[in-house]
């Protein structure tokens, strides 16, 4: 039998009802708000501020500092607040995935903080959280050279499906389901993020690449339309 | 609705993201404030308003932290006393030192306390921007301690929009409520007034300015705001005269 439609009716290779808005929380220097179906993302960034203590100033450029949060109301059964060795990496990876848009070399010795809070949770929240903030740096007034988007596309049994939901990340039967988040720089068409849980093979990631480059366009032109429109 | 409407209707305010292209090779123009080259076209590099004026295509920032100039007046608050000055946060990315020799009036190593103490707040101009180091000096007219008044906080970006064309708006306030008024280039605006109505007033009415930045011909709206505004208070201070006549 295998695969072959999704749960909520959505085709292969199209993405959930996306919202996005810009300069949510006042007393932040930027901040934004992205929401892909049921996962919610809420991003503010504060600085460039000088960097204390002083020995984690870098010289030469700033800093980038990324802190993802889960709520521990945001999923089903309560999850426990505050650090974890998952946030903890995820942190990480938005960090590096965000850091190649930034051009922090005219601010040595300052730090700008990104803290991403994730009130409502169903799969890809760390997209859901590099979209947000993106959005919010760039509200910040941090110089950047492009903008990122990010999209989880998923390997379900035999099918490339784009911007998975827990219910098919939990699919068990035939070859499973893979979960494969990606980010791109957009405009250069630069690949900043790649994780990938399960088992594929090299011909299928190639066509999950793809479909990420595609399905990133399409977040990227959400995030625009919020960006435009702010006051 | 009036937001999206306005920004249709001008499309000089068009507001532009990082990344985006703003200018071919055929447009021949010059990579100015916040842009950069990508290739051939010129990109942007922060989000704002696009501006080519001349030869030159820059961004106006809308949104973000303080980015100091040489020759900025601007409001700070001393963090800190040294021996060779008074280190003063003025918003910006960076702390700023007001020097000993920059006050105007010889001062004491002792008595550094006594001129400016760790809290207060001075107008201050920045005459020196290093790498990561702003000089500020408080040497000149209106410069120094601000001892009474209130004081209030907008976005940077919004000081422009503030003060008006050749001082035009903020002229505006200062005869309609009286008040002197210094906004500093950091959205630290001093206002010093009679009485405290008068300086919320003031107040109320920079507020109004920096909910409404985007609309256009906001001149002629804040002259509209102050006369009706202006009536309200007057009839809020009638009643309490009757009650004293009672």
């Amino acid at each position: 039998m295998g695969f072959t439609k999704r749960s909520d009716g959505r085709k292969m290779d199209e993405i959930r009802e996306m919202t996005a808005k810009v300069g949510i929380i006042p007393n932040a220097d930027g901040s934004a708000m992205f929401a892909s179906g049921d996962t919610i993302a809420f991003a503010s960034v504060f600085g460039p501020r000088t960097l204390n203590p002083k020995h984690q100033q870098d010289p030469e450029k700033g800093v980038l500092r990324v802190h993802y949060n889960m709520l521990s109301f945001s999923v089903g059964e309560r999850i426990r607040p505050g650090l974890s060795r998952r946030s903890q990496e995820i942190s990480k990876v938005t960090e590096w995935a965000l850091a190649p848009a930034l051009l922090l070399d005219d601010m040595p010795g300052t730090a700008v903080d990104v803290h991403i809070n994730i009130i409502q949770a169903n799969a890809g929240t760390r997209c859901a959280g590099i979209n947000a903030a993106a959005m919010a740096l760039a509200h910040a007034g941090i110089p950047m050279k492009d903008m990122v988007s990010a999209v989880a596309i998923g390997k379900i049994d035999d099918k490339i499906v784009t911007d998975i939901t827990k219910e098919e990340e939990d699919y068990k039967e035939g070859e499973g389901s893979t979960d494969i988040p990606v980010s791109y720089l957009v405009n250069s068409e630069r690949l900043t993020l790649l994780q990938l849980d399960g088992k594929i093979r090299i011909k299928e990631l190639k066509q999950a690449l793809e479909a990420g480059k595609a399905a990133c366009k399409k977040v990227f032109e959400i995030q625009k339309a919020a960006l435009k429109e702010t006051k | 609705m009036t937001l999206k409407e306005t920004i249709k209707k001008d499309k000089k305010r068009e507001i532009v993201i990082p990344g985006e292209i703003i200018a071919t090779e055929k447009d021949d123009l010059l990579p100015g404030d916040w842009t950069a080259k990508s290739g051939k076209n010129i990109i942007a590099t922060r989000l704002g308003v696009l501006d080519k004026s001349g030869r030159i295509a820059r961004i106006v920032p809308i949104s973000g932290v303080y980015s100091p100039r040489r020759g900025n007046v601007i409001i700070g608050q001393i963090e800190d006393i040294t021996m060779r000055g008074w280190i003063t946060d003025i918003k910006a990315p960076y702390s700023a030192f007001l020097l000993l020799k920059e006050c105007p009036m010889f001062v004491k190593e002792s008595e550094m306390e006594e001129v400016y103490g760790v809290g207060d707040l001075v107008v201050a101009k920045i005459f020196n921007i290093g790498r990561a180091s702003i000089d500020l000096t408080t040497k000149g007219r209106g410069l120094g301690k601000i001892k009474e008044g209130i004081i209030m906080e907008i976005n940077s970006n919004r000081v422009p929009r503030v003060i008006g064309k050749e001082g035009s708006m903020i002229k505006l306030i200062k005869t309609a409520s009286g008040c002197e008024i210094t906004v500093g280039q950091n959205g630290v605006i001093w206002i010093k007034g009679k009485n405290s109505e008068d300086e919320l007033f003031a107040k109320q009415a920079i507020e109004f300015i920096n909910e409404n930045t985007i609309i256009e011909g906001l001149t002629d709206k804040v002259e509209e705001w102050l006369k009706k505004n202006k009536k309200t208070v007057k009839k809020e201070d009638e009643p309490e005269v009757k009650e004293e006549k009672e």
